[in-house]
């Protein structure tokens, strides 16, 4: 895989036109894009050879799910309803990267409305992974995730929700940062549960990692919810001390991945780290608490895509008619799902019992990591309890997909930042990722952790 | 709005064909017989799973509705289009008349 640095010595024309070639051929066989912002990623290239636009990322390409809004072609955030619509504004992360000279090459596949963990819920089809053609990408960044370990681009843009970059980081060996809630503008960003909803990037190493998150982190005056921009770059601090989270490493976590957690483990430790075993007795409680608190957030967020303004809206003879048919028509079942579930659990008869119950339980669920956090630099575990499952394997059975969840919720729900990075291959030859978690701004830190390890594993 | 159409029982949670026809109508989603069905079961499911949560203590904690620690985030009252033009946003619209957006009868 390409890092970052290696675009610099060649042309950008060159650089997009190979990234572009590329992405046709592999599009073929994997499903990792959407489409393709040809004329666009063309132009800026032309313009960053004659000096017009220049930056730390002058010529280098990159993909964005298809839930940031771009000029240049469709935003459908792989939904039917979004098909045809063509944004009027750009994402802030896009506009800062593009500040800096990046090339938008396309826009990757994902869980339609980023529900889901595989990037089968997409109303274009799978994608495949990277390493094995048989195996889901994982979700629901799942297009990012491919494009950068089959390096067609050296990094690509995700949004996580619940894992949504973290766990096709796992599933496709790349490095994957879901970064502390708020570090990074959501504006021009297709809205799943606001209350966790980030946005991060995929990269090959640890260092490519610190660049993106530097020139897309800050303050947005289009987003209230950000903070001051905290991400620096900074030298890893020796002697740490690293708790690994032992209800992460239960029977139920398949065994290579658990050996892949604790050989990660053991470099540290031979770095001149501690580890040791930390419990986080509310993980059993906490995927419940997603499944409550973040349907409720979509079922509000999605209540905008109703033929009205935007979008595709079905034939109806009333306006009730052609909000249900445009809704019915544009959503995949997935999102019925969740906006039901979300209608449920906000319902005035349960209101008490689900929601404000989940948002008790998700301080219960802060005040257990803070606590860790107060002896601890980092926590380590594994990112899914399995690496990257078949196609069609979880499809058909909600729970089991959501299960895939339970290791990567913890951090969503805390707002603290959380990477994958590559700790191993499975005895199948499938990428295995390790977590590392961290208190609030603690981005950096992580990063400057798991690149001091890169190289050994 | 009534949620009595909503049978209910902790522990052994149902939902029925109509209770989906209920968060359907809330959710402003029509669905087809067979998608009704599919979704009863679903939700029967996800809701029972969700359901385990009842079991924890949360008595005296304060609910987390957001981890920023941000409060009364302020700006300046006045209009700010953002660099997007009406007309910009009029041309995604999926039926337009002049400069409004048609949609079919209301009443």
């Amino acid at each position: 895989m390409s890092k970052i640095s290696d675009f610099s010595s060649t042309s950008a024309r060159q650089s997009v036109e190979l990234a572009i070639q590329r992405a046709k051929e592999a599009n073929e066989t994997y499903n990792f894009a959407i489409s393709l912002t040809e004329a666009r990623a063309l132009e800026r290239a032309g313009k960053v050879e004659s000096g017009e636009i220049t930056g730390r990322l002058a010529g280098v390409p990159f993909i964005a799910k298809d839930n940031f809004l771009t000029f240049g072609g469709t935003t459908t955030a792989a939904s039917k309803i979004l098909s045809n619509f063509e944004a009027p504004l750009q994402a802030t992360a896009i506009e800062k990267l593009e500040a800096e000279g990046a090339i938008c090459i396309g826009k990757a596949n994902l869980d339609a409305f980023a529900h889901g963990g595989s990037t089968e819920n997409s109303a274009y089809g799978p994608t495949k992974n990277a390493h094995d053609q048989t195996k889901v990408a994982g979700g629901s960044s799942g297009g990012s995730a491919v494009s950068v370990a089959l390096d067609i681009v050296p990094f690509a843009l995700g949004s996580d929700t619940g894992g949504s970059i973290r766990q096709p980081a796992s599933f496709n060996g790349v490095v994957g940062i879901k970064p502390t809630y708020g570090t990074v503008s959501r504006y021009g960003v297709v809205a799943m549960a606001s209350s966790t909803d980030v946005i991060g990037a995929f990269t090959t190493d640890s260092t490519d990692a610190e660049l993106v998150m530097s020139i897309i982190a800050g303050k947005d005056a289009k987003d209230m919810t950000t903070i001051d921009d905290f991400f620096a770059p900074e030298a890893v601090k020796p002697g740490q001390k690293i708790g690994l989270i032992k209800e992460f490493m239960t029977d139920d976590v398949d065994p290579e991945v658990r050996a892949a957690t604790l050989a990660y483990a053991e470099k540290l430790k031979a770095a001149g780290h501690t580890v040791s075993e930390v419990s986080l007795p509310i993980v059993k409680y906490t995927l419940a608490m997603y499944y409550i608190i973040v349907p409720a957030e979509i079922s509000s967020n999605l209540g905008r895509y109703d033929g009205i303004r935007y979008g595709k809206r079905a034939e109806a003879g009333s306006l009730s008619e052609l909000y249900g048919k445009s809704r019915d028509e544009g959503f995949m079942t997935e999102n019925k799902r969740r906006i039901m579930i979300g209608s449920f659990v906000l319902s005035s008869g349960y209101f008490d019992a689900y929601y404000l119950q989940a948002q008790k339980a998700r301080t219960l669920l802060i005040n257990e990591l803070n606590e860790l956090f107060g002896q601890y630099d980092a926590l380590i575990g594994p990112v899914a309890p399995t690496p990257a499952f078949a196609l069609g394997e979880n499809s058909s059975d909600p729970i089991k997909m959501y299960l895939a969840d339970v290791m990567t919720v913890p951090a969503s729900l805390a707002g603290v930042p959380a990477i994958s990075v590559p700790a191993g291959v499975s005895s199948t030859g499938l990428p295995i990722g390790v977590q590392l978690i961290g208190q609030r701004r603690s981005d950096a830190a992580l990063l400057a952790l798991s690149g001091s390890l890169e190289g050994s594993i | 709005m009534t949620d009595e159409a909503i049978a209910y029982n902790r522990g052994m949670t149902q939902i029925s064909t109509d209770d989906v026809r209920h968060l359907a109508q809330l959710s402003s989603l029509q669905l087809s017989d067979n998608e009704t069905t599919d979704l009863q079961h679903d939700l029967e499911r996800i809701i029972s799973y969700i359901e385990q949560l009842s079991e924890l203590n949360t008595d005296g904690v304060e609910p987390t509705y957001q981890v920023t620690d941000l409060e009364n985030v302020w700006r300046t009252d006045t209009i700010d289009d953002y660099g997007i033009g009406r007309d910009a946003l009029l041309a995604i619209a999926p039926e337009r008349v002049g400069n409004q957006i048609k949609v079919p009868k209301v009443l």
